[in-house]
């Protein structure tokens, strides 16, 4: 996918004056906010978990390559083939070959943010292959030609209107509106788009180490036929996304669903495992599973590596205020949110994103939901760090701070200079109080008032106060 | 106990009497207050803004303005959040000045979580009479865990009636640098925030950092509102007369 976060400012800004996507977003706070609410209290030892399955994950990454040499081992003992890819050209090489293999003409696919890293769809159509994306929301977009705004509700960002006409134009039959009729019409489109198609493609919510497994948590069931129904299926995932044992994932999918999508747990959990076997009746012929880095091994061993516990679940997205009013396209890659925030500039290049790592008010609230406990207020703190120590920030602010620093160090230039700007703008705060603008701070001004200071520095009138009290006391 | 005020580079400029209220409660509650002149910002629009370097530096001065006090108070969970949560982590690989800041940032509290859980005050010398709402600023709420501190005090206040509002715990947009940088954004956060405050009708709104709540009177001014009162929590508990 091609990187535009270099535009993150001006599509933000865009974003905050398109009303369809404004209407759409008001649904986050009650759908995905109260629906996480509502369930994460089923987990009695909440914390504890967190606490858990953060070491789970920290676990695997301290260890990355034995765990994944292990479930290579497992994976290829029970029948597939695993495939490494260090880039997404890598990925799109390795799907292609396999397809040109097993003489695939068509491909479905279910929902694979792996896959948007790479631009898979684009090169396999490239290569003659027909590609149908089979999840509810990725069939919308790809009708649409759109990318996701979001990691788990692809097309979070378009209301029922806008997925009505586009409907109504791409399948050309008559218009509907209610929800399940929609549903209905792309479920006839698609059934028979599983049945033909030559290979599945998935991505994995989970690799499992000790059975070679992959596993997909979705709610659709489009996933269960993309993966048994054609004769090959291909899973696509990155590296960082094993873990040890079937036990370690039953603790992270207590928290997965409940903090994604606000379910107990998901319509589906396939656990993955092999290929046809003589005694199977379903399943393919062929399972290859590519391991995907596309960047994730820069990681390991730094202070980024927090990020690589992430286990995609989009709680972080779903509770930012930042998210919330802009949804994830002003983003402009694959990843959104605080996530996509540390994700982006790591794996395109800080200079490509240079906003994103500043567009928060480190609020916290992400890491508040965060179930694997990533600090990701502190991560985006780090990458502003990286960025001043770069001399990657414009030289305004650069000034400003260099001016600020100085001062603070020298209270008594820090107190002539607060005193003499306070009885300036006291003074262009007239009888009313208020500033309605001030040079050098429109990004204030324009869409707020300025509250005027009171007059005189807490320090001025402290002394003042202190000295009289003093004066005072000799007096009597 | 002897108390040494922070009184943030915030409410030194902006709104000083929000530093009398804070000296006034400190005293109801028998503290001697102390002020030293030479205190000017924690340092956390450098730690925000990436220069580790300068907020360093500002640590290293507030260890040697406060390290002699029992206790240090701040009107601001921001600022109190950057001394307690923020400072160790600068010294990590510093372990000597790790073992003078550590306890000093544990002896630093938000001035709503000392009132009630240290110096317990029980009477509340204010006389704010009226309905008002909280607002949660967020280093405070989620860094600190002050969110029933300050309702806590407020309903030993028989004049005062607390309404909540929607998504009290919402960020206002503030975020220092990030309300300049990223204006429309932030300006779209505080209306979000001006909304939930005009739908719970109080007469004031009411929190525990000047950022925030200049932040808030700020779009609620633009959006037409000039009834509903901003007042910091220190304001609305002190006895407020006869103050500078």
């Amino acid at each position: 996918m091609q990187v535009a976060s270099i535009h993150f400012k001006r599509n933000a800004t865009a974003k905050l004056n398109d009303e369809n996507l404004q209407q759409a977003l008001a649904r986050l706070q009650t759908r995905f906010v109260g629906g996480r609410a509502a369930v994460i209290g089923e987990i009695a030892e909440l914390e504890e978990t967190r606490t858990a399955a953060a070491a789970i994950r920290d676990r695997v990454l301290q260890n990355l390559d034995q765990w994944l040499s292990h479930f290579e081992q497992q994976a290829t003992a029970r029948g597939a083939t695993v495939h490494w890819a260090e880039s997404g050209a890598d990925v799109n090489r390795i799907v292609a070959e396999i397809a040109v293999r097993h003489d695939v003409r068509k491909a479905a696919k279910s929902k694979s943010m792996v896959s948007e890293e790479c631009g898979l769809n684009e090169a396999l159509e490239a290569q003659g292959i027909e590609v149908i994306e089979t999840d509810l929301g990725e069939y919308i977009l790809q009708l649409a030609h759109e990318a996701p705004s979001h990691i788990v509700a692809p097309v979070v960002h378009k209301n029922r209107e806008e997925i009505s006409d586009l409907f109504a134009e791409k399948h050309r039959l008559p218009r509907k509106t209610g929800i399940s009729e929609l549903c209905r019409e792309a479920r006839e489109i698609l059934r028979p788009q599983f049945l033909a198609a030559d290979m599945g493609i998935s991505g994995a919510n989970f690799l499992i180490a000790e059975t070679g497994s992959a596993l997909i948590v979705t709610n659709e069931g489009n996933g269960r036929l993309v993966t048994t129904l054609p004769r090959v299926h291909v899973a696509i995932t990155g590296i960082e996304k094993v873990v040890p044992t079937l036990e370690d994932v039953s603790t992270l999918l207590r928290l997965l669903p409940r903090s994604a999508t606000g379910q107990s747990i998901t319509n589906y959990v396939s656990i993955l495992t092999g290929n046809k076997g003589a005694a199977d009746h379903d399943g393919p012929e062929h399972f290859h599973i590519i391991l995907v880095d596309n960047g994730r091994s820069s990681l390991l061993g730094g202070e980024m590596q927090p990020m690589l516990r992430c286990i995609r679940c989009g709680a972080c997205m779903n509770h930012c205020p930042v998210y919330q009013n802009i949804g994830g396209h002003a983003y402009g890659w694959v990843y959104p949110g605080p996530m996509g925030s540390i994700l982006t500039p790591t794996f395109v290049g800080l200079e490509n994103a240079p906003d994103l790592p500043n567009a928060s008010t480190l609020c916290g609230a992400c890491a508040a939901v965060c179930p694997v406990k990533i600090p990701l207020p502190d991560l985006l703190r780090q990458l502003r760090e990286k960025q001043m120590a770069l001399g990657m920030k414009p030289w305004p602010e650069r000034a400003a701070l260099k001016l600020w620093s100085w001062l603070a160090l020298h209270p008594a230039a820090y107190a002539l200079t607060t005193k003499i700007a306070v009885r300036a703008l006291f003074l262009a705060g007239g009888t009313e109080g208020l500033l309605h603008r001030l040079p050098g701070a429109s990004g204030w001004t324009d869409g707020r008032d300025f509250p005027a200071p009171q007059g005189k520095t807490f320090r001025e009138r402290y002394n003042r106060a202190f000295r009289e009290n003093r004066h005072g006391e000799k007096r009597a | 106990m002897r108390v040494g005020l922070f009184f943030t580079c915030l409410v030194d400029a902006m709104r000083p009497r929000i530093g009398f209220a804070t000296i006034s409660l400190l005293e109801a509650a028998g503290c001697e207050v102390s002020v030293p002149q030479t205190q000017t910002c924690c340092g956390q629009p450098g730690y925000n803004s990436g220069d580790r370097k300068t907020s360093q530096a500002l640590a290293l001065k507030f260890l040697t303005e406060f390290e002699g006090f029992d206790y240090v108070v701040t009107p601001s969970g921001s600022c109190a959040s950057m001394i307690r949560v923020h400072y160790p982590k600068l010294f990590q690989d510093n372990p000597a000045v790790l073992a003078r800041i550590a306890p000093l940032s544990l002896r630093t509290y938000e001035l709503t979580d000392f009132l009630l859980n240290i110096a317990k005050l029980e009477n509340i010398p204010g006389q704010f009479r009226g309905s008002l709402t909280y607002h949660d600023s967020c280093s405070g709420l989620r860094d600190l865990g002050v969110q029933k501190q300050p309702r806590a005090l407020l309903a030993k206040m028989p004049g005062v009636a607390i309404q909540e509002m929607q998504e009290s715990t919402t960020c206002c947009g503030f975020g220092g640098a990030f309300s300049v940088k990223f204006g429309d954004l932030s300006a779209r956060m505080a209306d979000n925030k001006c909304t939930h405050i005009e739908a719970a009708g109080t007469d004031a709104i009411v929190g525990g950092d000047l950022g925030c709540l200049l932040n808030i009177e700020g779009r609620l001014r633009r959006r037409g509102n000039h009834k509903t009162q901003v007042l910091h929590i220190a304001e609305v508990l002190a006895d407020q007369e006869g103050d500078a």
